[in-house]
This record gives C-alpha cells, sequence and structure tokens, in this order.
C-alpha cells in the first residue's frame, strides 16, 4: 500500500469536508453548539459559587496590557463625552429595579471600591494581567434594588460595531453578585484609557474577554436574553456563534 | 489450521503461567484485543482527529505561544507560527467559534472516555498484564536488543507476536497515562472558570500560557505517535492488524523462512 503525500493531503481534505458538511446539519449544530450548556453546568457544578478567580501579585503585571475589542468607539457621542473628560457622562441602571439610577463618574468614584489583580483571558488565547478598580456590580444592583423577576444583567455599551449596533453582553445574577464583579474605572493606578474601556468597563474574572464590556452607557435587568438583541445574549454570541458561557 | 478462539489471557491473575504459552501455532486465529479497547481505540481515532484539527482552527487565532502566567503580543513568544492551512484545520474557512464548538463538544467525551478506559484497564487487569513491564525487560540489553530488532524491521513471529515489547509498552504506557491525561489538564488549564475551581491546576502548570504551550507541545508529540504507530501497523501487516482491532481477532505471524 502506498500512500502518498497527495493520498494523504486528498483524504484529510476530505474527512474535514465531511465534518463541515455535518456542522451545517441542524441537528449536529444543536449539539455542538449546546457543548456550552454542558461545560457551564460542569463548572457550575464543581465551583463554589463565590470561588474566586486567581489574583496576582504586583510583580506579575504583564508590562503592557494589550486592549481587547474595539480600541476606540470614535462616535461623534463618544467623542463629545471623552473631550468633556466623561463629565456628561452618566451610567444608567434600568430595567427590572425599583429604583432606577443615574450615576455620573465622581458619584461612582465615591462608592466603595475593590481593587484585583487578574488575568484577562481572550477567547483567541492570549493572556494579560492587569490591577483593575472599581465598584463592585452588586452595590449598584442592591441600590437599584432588583425586582424578583430578573435574572439577567445586560451590559450596553458605546462602541458602534457598524451599522448603529452598539456592543452589548450579558451574565447571570451568580456572575452579576459574585465579590470580583466590578465595573472597573482605573487599570493599573490609571483612569482607564480610551482602548481599555474609558469611562467605565465590566470584569466578569471568570469568564473570557468578551465578556468584559468596555465603554459602558447603560445596565439593564431583564428577566429573559430573548429580547436582547438577536437573542443570545451578545454581540459575539448572537453575530459569530460565540458561547454565552464564556467560562471556557 | 485452528481456528479456535483460545483466549491469549487464560492466564491472567498469574504471570508465571503466561510465560508458559498455550501452544499455539503460527496462522492461529487468537482473540488479542478486547471489545472495550477495541471500541476505545476508534472512538479516539475520531476524536482526536476532531481535537487535533480543531485546536490547529483554535491556535490560529493567536499564533503564538509563551511562557508563563500571561503573553499577548508585546510579550516574548517562543515560538511563532504562520496560520495552519484549511486543508488541516477544521472548520476549513477560519472560524474561531465553530473550531471551539467541535473542540469543546469532543473534549469532555475524549476525556472521559479516557478516564473510564483507564479505570477499566486497571482494574480489569490489562495494565497489569500486557503492559506492566516484566522483570528483566528494562535491562539495558533488552532494552537495547529490541531497539536493534525494530531497527532491523524484525518483528517477532508466532505466539511471542502476542506480547507487547518493552518499546511498545512503553509508549502505550506514555500515551495513556502522561500524554492523554496532560492534554486534558492543560485544556482544562485554558479555562478561566476551571481557574477559579481548580486553582492548583494553574499552579501545576506554572500558568495559563504555559499550559497552552505544553497543550500545543504535547499534541505534536501525539501526532508524532500517530506517525510511527501507522507505519508499525504498515510494515507489520496492515490488514491483519487493523483487522484485529475491529474484530478483536488476529493471525499469529508464520516464523521468518
Amino acid at each position: 500500500m502506498i500512500l502518498t503525500r497527495r493520498t494523504l493531503l486528498l483524504g484529510a481534505t476530505a474527512t474535514l469536508a465531511g465534518c463541515d458538511r455535518i456542522a451545517r446539519q441542524p441537528l449536529a449544530r444543536d449539539i455542538l453548539f449546546s457543548a456550552d450548556n454542558f461545560h457551564a453546568w460542569a463548572q457550575r457544578t464543581i465551583m463554589a459559587r463565590d470561588a474566586l478567580a486567581q489574583e496576582f501579585r504586583p510583580e506579575q503585571i504583564s508590562p503592557f496590557f494589550r486592549a481587547n475589542g474595539t480600541a476606540n468607539p470614535n462616535t461623534p457621542a463618544y467623542k463629545a463625552l471623552w473631550r468633556s473628560g466623561f463629565a456628561d457622562w452618566r451610567l444608567r441602571v434600568d430595567g427590572l429595579v425599583a429604583r432606577p439610577l443615574s450615576l455620573s463618574l465622581s458619584q461612582l468614584h465615591a462608592l466603595p471600591h475593590r481593587e484585583q489583580i487578574t488575568r484577562h483571558d481572550c477567547v483567541e488565547g492570549w493572556s494579560a494581567i492587569g490591577k483593575w478598580r472599581g465598584v463592585p456590580l452588586k452595590l449598584l444592583l442592591d441600590g437599584a434594588g432588583l425586582r424578583d423577576r430578573a435574572r439577567y444583567i445586560v451590559f450596553h455599551c458605546a462602541d458602534d460595531m457598524g451599522g448603529g449596533t452598539a456592543y452589548y453582553e450579558s451574565i447571570d445574577l451568580i456572575d452579576a453578585f459574585h465579590p470580583q464583579t466590578i465595573l472597573a474605572f482605573a487599570l493599573n493606578d490609571r483612569p482607564l484609557s480610551v482602548a481599555n474601556g474609558a469611562p467605565l468597563r465590566l470584569r466578569v474574572e471568570r469568564q473570557l474577554g468578551y465578556k468584559q464590556a468596555k465603554y459602558l452607557m447603560r445596565i439593564e435587568a431583564v428577566e429573559s436574553l430573548l429580547s436582547i438583541g438577536r437573542g443570545k445574549g451578545g454581540f459575539w454570541e448572537d453575530r459569530a456563534n460565540y458561547d454565552w458561557y464564556a467560562g471556557i | 489450521m485452528r481456528t479456535a478462539a483460545m483466549r491469549l489471557d487464560i492466564s491472567t491473575k498469574d504471570n508465571r503461567v503466561m510465560a508458559m504459552e498455550p501452544p499455539y501455532a503460527p496462522e492461529d486465529m487468537v482473540r488479542r484485543h478486547r471489545l472495550t479497547t477495541r471500541l476505545w481505540h476508534w472512538l479516539n481515532a475520531l476524536l482526536l482527529y476532531i481535537l487535533f484539527t480543531s485546536g490547529l482552527g483554535i491556535f490560529n487565532a493567536h499564533p503564538r505561544l509563551y511562557w508563563g502566567q500571561y503573553g499577548a503580543n508585546f510579550d516574548h513568544a517562543w515560538l511563532e507560527l504562520d496560520r495552519f492551512p484549511g486543508w488541516i484545520t477544521l472548520p476549513a474557512l477560519y472560524n474561531l467559534a465553530l473550531s471551539r464548538h467541535w473542540h469543546l463538544t469532543a473534549a469532555p467525551i475524549f476525556a472521559f472516555a479516557l478516564l473510564f478506559y483507564m479505570l477499566w484497564s486497571l482494574a480489569g487487569g490489562h495494565v497489569a498484564r500486557d503492559l506492566a513491564f516484566r522483570r528483566g525487560e528494562l535491562a539495558p540489553r533488552h532494552v537495547w536488543q529490541d531497539i536493534c530488532d525494530h531497527a532491523r524491521l524484525r518483528f517477532p513471529t508466532g505466539a511471542a507476536a502476542l506480547r507487547y515489547n518493552v518499546l511498545q509498552k512503553a509508549s502505550y504506557i506514555a500515551v495513556l497515562f502522561i500524554a492523554l491525561p496532560l492534554l486534558i489538564l492543560t485544556g482544562l488549564t485554558m479555562s478561566p472558570g476551571m481557574n477559579a475551581a481548580w486553582p492548583w491546576l494553574v499552579d501545576l502548570f506554572g500558568g495559563r500560557q504555559s499550559a497552552r504551550s505544553i497543550h500545543f507541545l504535547t499534541a505534536f508529540a501525539l501526532v508524532a505517535f500517530f506517525l510511527v504507530h501507522m507505519l508499525m501497523v504498515l510494515l507489520a501487516g496492515p490488514v491483519n492488524e487493523i483487522g484485529s482491532m475491529i474484530t478483536g481477532r488476529y493471525r499469529l505471524p508464520r516464523d521468518r523462512p
């Protein structure tokens, strides 16, 4: 039996083409795309609800923190906010809450802070370690008073991802009330740069980078994700079939 | 020709009895691979193929490797590659989300199958019977003899072909108990959720980026094993070897003239 490189190449390509065809079948897609549910269930089962993401020592911080996602929203509205030093920026907290909030940056600065040196893991495979300072999300949610029906927290952002659609992401209440889930306004002891999400970004440390919504404008408590975007809970989830649970 | 499917491992519990081999004749058909082994082997062939090709698709998203806790474009990469071509990635066209769906669907099946097979082969005697080194096998002279036999392509004949030689044992043990578990553990270490659940994983491998590098290196070590494995099957008689992994029955090789 003589296996030439050509035969091997053809064989490999044909098999992979077969896999690609399988991935287009509805049932196969359902199976492939529901592995996320298994991983989410498995991780939540073996992990304490408040299990902390690793925190690092100051000397372990990346020399240069690579920014993820949008580098600059560059919309007229965002530029106007940036020019005023975000003095006119407000964070709205609304949806299924008893007392909707509208908070300025200085009001957020006045709230209790948490500081954490954590690792940012991009879905692409790279990691960067940085020191974040911000307000625990729990404080705002408690202040606004979640209604009983609220199940998810949605983050609406200022970066236009094309066609007038702004970035959005969502997490469930387990992550929303996690002690390390903060709305960060500082990275490595400096106010957030535009590339890293100025003036405020989410840190949800047990998940991948695309969950860490930047340029926050509004936080909305909802009962279901079906009415958000195209129904999968996030910009990349809706556009590119990324997993909603990004703990893997 | 006797075709009675004699069990090779009549004497599983006692190595001394095993050494006294039943009276096999060349060309006898004997039972060689258990059903569990055969199922696991072919499931692995499929899953490792999916895992390797989708893994290359994931790697293409950031084809750089680092040592330590962190690593991104501004940090020193010990390896930087071009993207792997479409004929070897799953899917062929770059699609990180779909590569991840394939990888993360196959990975838990692969992991639990390995766990089951390890427990089965430890508890059921497969390891003790077929994989554990016998007295004297690790003596330098014996190992050297085995290397020479391999180099001259002098494969054992008759009943001797039923026993794994020392190089085979070493490579199967290395794959089953080192390489495959290492792939699973380093894969888990890349998960930020698992890092919170089992922080010792990150400490074990010295950081997430180290784990990613070890994951990549182990995957290619496994490819090297696969190539040698294919070569050995081809040289030892592919019909008999592959047939025995499908039906479980193996024809004893004839003595060399």
